[in-house]
């Protein structure tokens, strides 16, 4: 067998954790990296001495998750870190955030990229307001699939009942909030991270559960796109002109560079271009220089059309007929990532796909408690607060409602001053 | 195509094509660091994958202790010329010269010391955004670094003042003087660079299969005999079959045992070892957990 027959290949995963301290985050990522053999022997050889030298008798994984030398010496995580490790099958990047309520930035931020969330909640505690924030969250930055793990089942004898009964809040809840609503996947695993039950192996202590283990669960959730058809968006990156005048072929060459955000794109179909909105058929799709007949979600291509016609960096191609929202006001969630509170004077700059436009602020709606989702007037925002606003736009943006597309619903906003990112946008 | 998934490769090398565009469409001077090392020979790749038919829209650099390997050295040379893209080297040996950079001793290790010349050549390009081909799973001070990573005017990495990235919007904005670090391989493995080297089948210098080479045995460490790296007395020269995992200023660069002389036998040699790349081969790294975040904090990659 050649090392190539190995990897095949159920493609990429990146799913995120959020807990409180203590929940076992760190300890159930360390034991689905050690589980899995990701760990090698030096890493390990390290984090046995690290454990030795603080006292402990048993090796603590959750040193594997540990953080740059500022943060170990405060002894808490404070930032986004990603873990990776495969299974031969499937590659994984978890995203790491911190529980800590000060931190919903860091969690937006790593629930941005993430196809799956697994919420821990302590067996022992049950739902806890944390428990809630992380499910609003979740269900805010849109992650397609969740996976409640209720840890440390040890600490309770493994006691069906009371895993039932956590199960049965935590649907109330949601229930009660209207999360999930639009029919997401939503899965509840009992595990004990610190004995590995139902991670990577089947628990002998919770024989009355059925259903898969966390890892079983990985390798089959989707990992991309949900699948179900969606409408053609390329924001074009990059155009590509050769101008080789001595190359009859690149002569006229103008290819437009981007990334299949969603849908896909074939020869011979029908593109408008926006802004200008004129219109020409794809003459060839290229993936890495080669010709292929249809180009894919998430796929880095370059499109040639038909027509010559001016089209730059910021422009997005569409299939005609699937054309979004012109918006040069939008409305939208916002996520405050800054120290310094957002200004409703200033003059802020927003990225949405490839495009950049200047924006203001035109209101703030109302603010939203992420405890309890209850809506509190605000007349400005502060880091980690989030909120309902509106913007205008010196230029339109060509946008889908976020819960619709992530990667056409989506934008940051920079403060020009220092180029900071300080907000994290998800249009209505 | 009619698979609606991507590969993990696949998926890999889209997100770094997005990520280099996103530098040559944000940017307005960039550069792409090129050693000849196996991590930046798949950045090329992907450069290749990114642009063409047209040239890179950034020329290569690298920055060259004095005490590469020859055989990677040529190979660099050998690679960008055969892609046609123009090549700055940048000599940390000219910096001696010009008395920025300051050995403690004259054996010291010159690594380290990249950090100045590479700082003095992003100045004297105007360079505002370097490619490198950094991967987080290098090291833990790399686990939360940014893609984008912003550098102050002092080419200062501050930990604490990274921009949050969200979606694949990547914000590689700067005033001047600052600049912008790009890892478009973050996100790769070790097992997922030489996974992708055997299916694009790309050339790299001969030093990364199994040869025999004189060394020495240091501390656990296999050391290479070389010129620059002399055996001390009392120590026993052998010869050993070995490759290297990544290659690197000499002096703090070790091989490990290996008969793997094809890249097949690399990837499953990989598969199945058991010590990290960073501590199998690097001879800086061991001193501290925290010497490559001081190192970053600095200047340096
Ligand atoms: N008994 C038991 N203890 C656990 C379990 N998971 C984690 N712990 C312990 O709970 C404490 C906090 O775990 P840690 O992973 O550091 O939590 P984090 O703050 O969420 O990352 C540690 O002492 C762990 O050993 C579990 O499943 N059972």
């Amino acid at each position: 067998m050649s090392a190539h027959d190995n990897i095949h290949d159920n493609g990429l995963l990146r799913f995120m954790t959020c807990g409180s301290v203590d929940d076992g985050k760190s300890t159930l990522i360390g034991r689905l990296l050690f589980d899995t053999k990701s760990i090698l022997a030096d890493t390990l050889t390290q984090i046995e001495k690290t454990s030795t030298k603080r006292g402990m008798d048993a090796v603590d994984l959750s040193l594997l998750t540990d953080g740059l030398q500022a943060e170990r010496e405060q002894g808490i995580t404070i930032d986004v870190a990603y873990r990776y490790f495969s299974t031969g099958t499937r590659k994984y990047i978890i995203a790491d955030a911190p529980g800590h309520e000060q931190y919903t930035r860091n969690m937006v931020t790593a629930a941005s990229t993430a196809n799956l969330a697994i919420i821990l909640i302590d067996a022992r505690k049950g739902v806890l307001t944390q428990t809630r924030r992380h499910s609003f969250l979740a269900h805010l930055v849109n992650i397609p699939h969740i996976v409640v793990a209720v840890n440390k089942m040890d600490l309770i004898d493994y006691d069906q009942a009371r895993f039932d009964a956590i199960v049965a809040d935590y649907q109330a809840f949601i229930a009660k909030m209207g999360l999930f609503a639009d029919g997401r996947d939503i899965q509840f695993i009992p595990m004990s991270a610190l004995n590995g039950d139902n991670i990577v192996d089947r628990s002998e202590s919770m024989p009355w559960y059925t259903g898969t283990t966390l890892l079983e669960l990985l390798e089959k959730a989707p990992a991309a796109h949900t699948g179900h058809a969606e409408p053609f968006r390329f924001p074009v990156q990059f155009v590509c002109r050769p101008q080789d005048s001595a190359n009859p072929e690149l002569h006229d060459y103008r290819g437009f560079m981007g990334t299949v955000e969603s849908g896909s794109v074939k020869v011979g179909d029908l593109l408008t271009a926006l802004p200008n909105g004129r219109e020409s058929r794809v003459k060839a799709v290229h993936l890495g220089g080669e010709a292929i007949a249809e180009g894919i979600t998430e796929q880095a291509i370059t499109i040639l059309l038909e027509d010559e016609i001016d089209i730059s960096r910021g422009d997005m191609l569409v299939k005609s007929g699937e054309v979004p929202a012109q918006k040069k006001e939008i409305d939208a969630m916002l996520c405050w990532l800054s120290e310094t509170p957002l200004s409703p004077a200033r003059t802020y700059l927003i990225r949405h796909t490839t495009r950049t436009s200047k924006a203001k602020l035109t209101g703030i709606a109302y603010k939203l408690d992420v405890n309890s989702q209850e809506q509190v007037e605000a007349s400005q925002l502060v880091m980690n607060d989030i909120a309902r606003v509106g913007f205008k736009l010196a230029q339109p943006l060509f946008a889908d409602p976020y819960s619709q597309n992530r990667a056409t619903g989506a934008f940051i906003v920079i403060d020009e001053s220092n180029n900071n990112t300080v907000g994290a946008g998800m249009i209505l | 195509m009619t698979n609606k998934n991507l590969s993990h490769l696949d998926w890999l090398e889209a997100e770094a094509i997005h990520i280099m565009r996103e530098v040559a469409g944000q940017c307005e001077r960039s550069v792409l660091l090129f050693s000849g090392g196996k991590d930046s020979i798949c950045m090329l790749r992907v450069a290749e994958k990114a642009f063409r038919p047209g040239r890179f829209p950034f020329p290569l650099m690298h920055i060259d202790t004095g005490h590469n390997y020859k055989e990677v050295t040529d190979f660099r040379d050998k690679r960008a010329a055969e892609l046609g893209e123009r090549l700055i080297v940048r000599s940390v040996e000219d910096s001696m010269k010009r008395g920025t950079v300051v050995l403690k001793t004259p054996d010291e290790s010159r690594n380290k010391h990249q950090s100045v010349t590479l700082l003095e050549a992003l100045a004297e390009f105007e360079f505002d955004c370097a490619i490198g081909g950094a991967r987080r799973d290098e090291e833990k001070a790399r686990a939360k670094e940014r893609v984008m990573s912003f550098r102050d005017e002092f080419g200062q990495w501050d930990p604490k003042n990274q921009r949050p990235e969200l979606w694949n919007l990547y914000n590689a904005r700067t005033h001047k003087g600052e600049n912008i670090r790009a890892f478009p391989i973050s996100n790769w493995t070790e097992m997922d660079v030489w996974q992708y080297i055997e299916r694009e089948q790309l050339e790299l210098p001969s030093i990364y299969f199994s040869h025999v080479r004189p060394i020495v045995r240091r501390g656990g460490a296999i050391v290479p005999v070389t010129e620059i790296t002399p055996a001390r007395p009392g120590e026993e020269i052998v010869d050993l079959r070995v490759r290297f995992r990544t290659v690197g200023d000499i002096t703090c660069t070790a091989p490990v045992e290996s008969d793997a002389d094809t890249i097949e036998k690399i990837v499953l040699e990989t598969a199945t070892t058991t010590i990290t790349e960073r501590g199998a081969t690097r001879l800086d790294d061991q001193t501290s957990d925290a010497s490559m975040e001081q190192r970053k904090k600095e200047g340096y990659f």
